[in-house]
């Protein structure tokens, strides 16, 4: 894997660190708000039985909630930080697809979700995809 | 109970989430890279650029994103989410070949035609994971019949 020309030499395990940074945190983030709207119920069902309000109370006297945000606002951080060293080129298809195989795993083992053969080979599918597009 | 189908509500929900995220960073790139260089030396300019029309545009397409994102994760399991919403990635390069004329390699050709299939892949298939419902507890026949009215 050839780093292309960062801003200031950066070395291989250096860049695999701040790109592992980002998909760790977003993973996280994203695992812990699934978790909180799971627990928070169906939001369509509450708008309408509680109105506008009611739903956003609901989201907001969530604690797991803001541990995701959390989790994703540390994810933009890195983000940040790794566009500061490496070039956008490397970083964003690299996280991005990256970030949806570790949410399939993430979800089947942290969420227990169903993530059949059908789920796998979509992530795989939209993880090549993103690469290519991005890239 | 398990959502086989999704409604027709839901797929916009879906569909809001896959626009909303890249058009607000393209209203954000397009609003940041108008403007004149920020230096760290003066960050209130940052807060200014917040109220230039691109740049406000593009929060209010990210809350509005953030907003559905919530929404689809409170009926449909996150490893459905995910790949369901890639499809943007696909919007924002279409839009980039047919309305900025943009070229586009084979290679992105290809990644558009991948995630496309794989888009397909998971959204014919169920939307949320199946729990056991809780079911209700079974008292023996003894304890039942004692309380019967005698």
């Amino acid at each position: 894997m050839t780093i292309p020309s960062p801003a200031s030499p950066t070395g291989l395990w250096t860049a695999a660190g701040m790109i592992a940074a980002i998909v760790l945190c977003s993973t996280t983030g994203e695992v812990l708000t699934a978790a909180a709207m799971k627990s928070v119920g169906d939001l369509d069902a509450i708008r309408a039985h509680s109105g506008l309000k009611g739903a956003v109370r609901a989201v907001l006297t969530c604690p797991l909630f803001f541990a995701g945000v959390g989790f994703l606002a540390l994810a933009f951080f890195s983000l940040l930080f790794a566009l500061n060293h490496l070039n956008l080129s490397l970083v964003a298809p690299a996280s991005a697809s990256l970030t949806l195989v570790t949410n399939a795993i993430a979800g089947k083992f942290f969420l227990k979700e169903n993530v059949d053969r059908r789920r796998w080979t979509a992530a795989v599918l939209v993880c090549i995809g993103v690469y290519l597009l991005a890239h | 109970m398990a959502h086989e189908r999704l409604l027709p509500r839901q797929y916009m929900i879906l569909g809001l989430v896959a626009v909303c995220a890249p058009l607000g960073d393209t209203c954000l790139s397009r609003g940041m890279t108008g403007m004149p260089a920020i230096s760290m030396a003066h960050p209130a300019t940052l807060i200014a650029a917040v109220f230039t029309p691109w740049i406000a545009f593009g929060i209010a397409l990210l809350i509005a994103f953030f907003a559905s994102y919530l929404t689809a994760l409170s009926w449909a399991d996150l490893t459905y989410v995910l790949p369901a919403t890639a499809f943007g990635n696909v919007i924002v390069a279409l839009l980039a070949r047919f309305w900025l004329q943009e070229p586009i390699s084979l290679e992105r050709w290809a990644g558009i035609a991948l995630i496309t299939v794989g888009v397909g892949f998971v959204a014919h298939g169920p939307s949320l994971t199946e729990r056991p419902e809780a079911t209700p507890t079974t008292r023996p026949a003894s304890q039942v019949a004692e309380e019967q009215p005698q």
